[in-house]
């Protein structure tokens, strides 16, 4: 691997190099790294096996967006603006939940930087608990399935509205389960100046308890669901989503992975897999996604 | 020039001659004027190519330095109190990445309850963070002590960040007539900013790497020799900025009367009064010296073993305090003279939150002492009598 690899300790199946990889190679690997703590940051930065050949830098969990604009306004002040472009790779926690104030600040002052934020809808690197960005339902170590509650109550948070709140010119979803459209959205991404917002839909094999061989296929099913609809917008306006030709129903996505198998025998798991399906059903009428037969 | 400033001028003045490429801050309550006057400049196109960024809290503004200083850039900020402290986990993040970040704290309380005014606990919250820390006495020391920090912090053999202490209200606010530096004199002093190692996609690094136990304490144990060589780091960056100003400030300490028996130590804007009521009771006979400690961080330890070695009594004066111990200038002042002065130490906190120190008080603390009306040991001095009501 050119920009990212030998070395790195991530799991087989891991959602998170396969992104990484494709956003440092739709870059030519011009690109200024900039890491949260978390998952990412321990596969692939432990000191003399660090897997980056790009330059890059962790500094703590909940200021990557700030770190970005630091490095950002740098290269700006010395005219060094055309050596690369100024990337964060930050987990779901990172994003949504302890560094929102900072990446709500980079957003607003517009810094010039491409926030992608890998999606794998939990704390993943310290074992799996509950993050905003984790569905309802989900069975966490700090939403556990008990007797009473069945996983995670409350929403996932709607960060790409967020984001498009902020007025920033590029903001999109995508999916490991599909890096082409990683790679397009990265190259559209970077041609805008200003503050740019990916979220990768990323699958965590421990985390989501799959097989890694079965990584892609459920990052595709929660994308067919419309459970993580690929949606695109510039300058605030919905310019592009993915259509789906035959959705699937959410149980099965959910009954694939074993932080929501709990639903499926749950005396409340079939409130909350409607509650899933709604979730879907809304998106899809939200975002447009289901082809209509004429469309075909 | 001497003109008639404010405190915050006399820093936003000396920060602009000394060029950084990237100014970041956030202006929280105390508000801190330093980040006004420079965003003036900023406004006014006087700051060249520097950027200058408003953040969304000094906790944003301190981690857009991290990546600034990371990425090559010169960098600035001020801050106090609340600010400092919410910048804490930034800073000493920043330190251990090595990262020669100049700050100005313009010392102040902390809450709660909630205060404004000065004393020292917000910078002693930061003495373990591995930044170097010196208390400055009037704003023209302030005014000097930032091309100073810029040249001690980038030499290549400290890299470490760098906190000038100025008194909150008592210096920043006050109109004192500063000599204004000139370019042409910083230029000469201050070189350009050629970092050790940066980001660059020519030569990609990483910065902020995590360290498993087998090579973690090799990393602190680097901060504390790269502390230990900014001792001298410093004493030569002084001299030079003596020859090159015309104003020597002296080194880590400094010693007013060495012979005395008795010696008075304290740090910050109080010194200039502590000068005025030791000479007076130099004038009545007594043997009184005076010690202003410049450098808190690294601990001028040897400065004050030397100075202390013959001294009968000492009175270390704190604007802070640990609580269930003392304060910290104290604590450390007889860690570091133990074995070496057979000194009695009367450590006393005072003016807390702003709590006025006029100089009939200072006057009889010291005297108490000298009379041997007090025994050694610590004492808050300065506060009402009172009974806390426990419901």
């Amino acid at each position: 691997m050119k920009y990212f690899g030998s070395g790195h300790g991530a799991c087989p199946g891991c959602g998170l190099p396969i992104a990484v990889k494709t956003v440092l190679n739709a870059l030519d690997g011009k690109v200024f790294a900039v890491n949260s703590t978390g998952c990412l940051e321990i596969i692939s930065s432990q000191y003399g096996k660090n897997a980056w050949n790009v330059p890059y830098i962790h500094s703590l969990f909940e200021n990557p967006a700030a770190v970005a604009a630091g490095v950002e306004a740098a290269l700006k002040a010395l005219k060094r603006k055309d050596e690369g472009y100024v990337v964060v790779f930050a987990g779901d926690g990172a994003t949504a939940d302890i560094g929102i104030g900072t990446l709500s600040g980079a957003f607003d002052r517009n810094h010039d930087i491409l926030y992608i934020c890998l999606d794998n809808e939990a704390y993943q690197n310290t074992g799996h608990q509950q993050s905003g960005l984790t569905p309802p339902g989900e069975s966490t170590t700090t939403t556990p399935a008990g007797k009473v509650l069945p996983g995670k109550i409350g929403g996932k948070k709607d960060m790409i509205s967020i984001a498009v709140a902020h007025g920033i010119p590029y903001v999109a979803s995508s999916s490991v389960g599909y890096v082409a459209d990683i790679r397009r959205k990265v190259k559209k991404a970077v041609k805008f100046e200003g503050a740019k917002y990916i979220q990768i839909h990323s699958p965590c094999v421990t985390g989501w308890g799959i097989d890694g061989e079965m990584s892609i296929k459920v990052a595709r099913l929660a994308v067919e669901t419309a459970l993580y609809p690929l949606v695109e917008y510039e300058y605030g306006k919905l310019t592009s989503v993915r259509k789906i030709k035959e959705r699937k129903p959410v149980e099965e996505y959910l009954k694939q992975q074993r932080r929501f198998r709990h639903l499926f025998k749950h005396p409340k798991g079939k409130e909350m897999i409607e509650m899933l399906q709604k979730f879907a059903d809304e998106n899809a009428e939200k975002y447009g996604l289901d082809l209509k037969k004429d469309e075909e | 020039m001497k003109q008639v400033v404010r405190g915050f001028y006399s820093v936003a003045y000396a920060v602009k001659l000394c060029k950084p490429n990237v100014i970041c801050a956030y202006p929280i309550t105390p508000q801190t004027e330093i980040v006004e006057n420079l965003a003036a400049m900023y406004a006014n196109g006087e700051l060249g190519d520097a950027e200058y960024i408003t953040a969304e809290s000094e906790f944003g503004a301190a981690s857009m330095l991290v990546g600034a200083s990371a990425a090559g850039a010169r960098v600035f900020t001020a801050t106090c109190s609340q600010g400092l402290i919410l910048m804490s986990e930034v800073l000493f993040n920043a330190a251990g990445m090595r990262l020669p970040i100049v700050l100005v704290n313009t010392n102040r309380a902390l809450s709660a309850p909630l205060s404004i005014w000065n004393d020292h606990q917000d910078s002693m919250a930061m003495r373990d963070a591995g930044i170097m820390q010196v208390y400055v006495e009037n704003n023209q020391e302030a005014h000097d002590m930032i091309p100073q920090a810029y040249k001690v912090a980038e030499n290549r053999k400290v890299l470490l960040p760098f906190m000038i202490c100025m008194d909150g209200y008592k210096l920043t606010h006050a109109y004192e007539p500063v000599d204004l530096l000139d370019q042409e004199t910083v230029d000469s002093f201050l070189p350009p900013y050629e970092p050790a190692a940066y980001m660059t996609t020519r030569k990609p690094l990483a910065f902020g790497c995590y360290a498993p136990p087998h090579i973690y304490m090799e990393f602190r144990v680097a901060m504390q020799q790269a502390m230990e060589r900014a001792r001298d780091v410093m004493l030569e960056v002084y001299k030079e900025w003596a020859e090159v100003s015309g104003r020597d400030w002296g080194g880590h300490i400094v010693v007013d009367y060495p012979d005395s028996k008795i010696f008075v130590v304290a740090m910050g804007s109080v010194v200039g009064l502590l000068r005025k009521v030791v000479e007076e009771l130099r004038n009545e006979g007594l043997s009184v010296g005076l010690i202003k400690i410049r450098t808190f961080r690294p601990f001028p330890i040897d400065e004050l073993r030397k100075a202390l070695k013959d001294a009968e009594r000492v009175v270390a004066l704190d604007r802070s305090v640990s609580f269930g111990y003392e304060g910290p200038v104290s604590i450390e002042l007889k860690s570091a003279i133990y074995g070496h002065s057979s000194a009695e130490v009367y450590s006393y906190t005072v003016g807390l939150g702003g709590r006025d120190m006029p100089k009939d008080f200072l006057e009889g603390i010291i005297r108490d002492v000298v009379e041997g009306k007090e025994k050694p040991g610590f004492a808050f001095k300065g506060h009402h009598d009172f009974e806390e009501v426990v419901p």
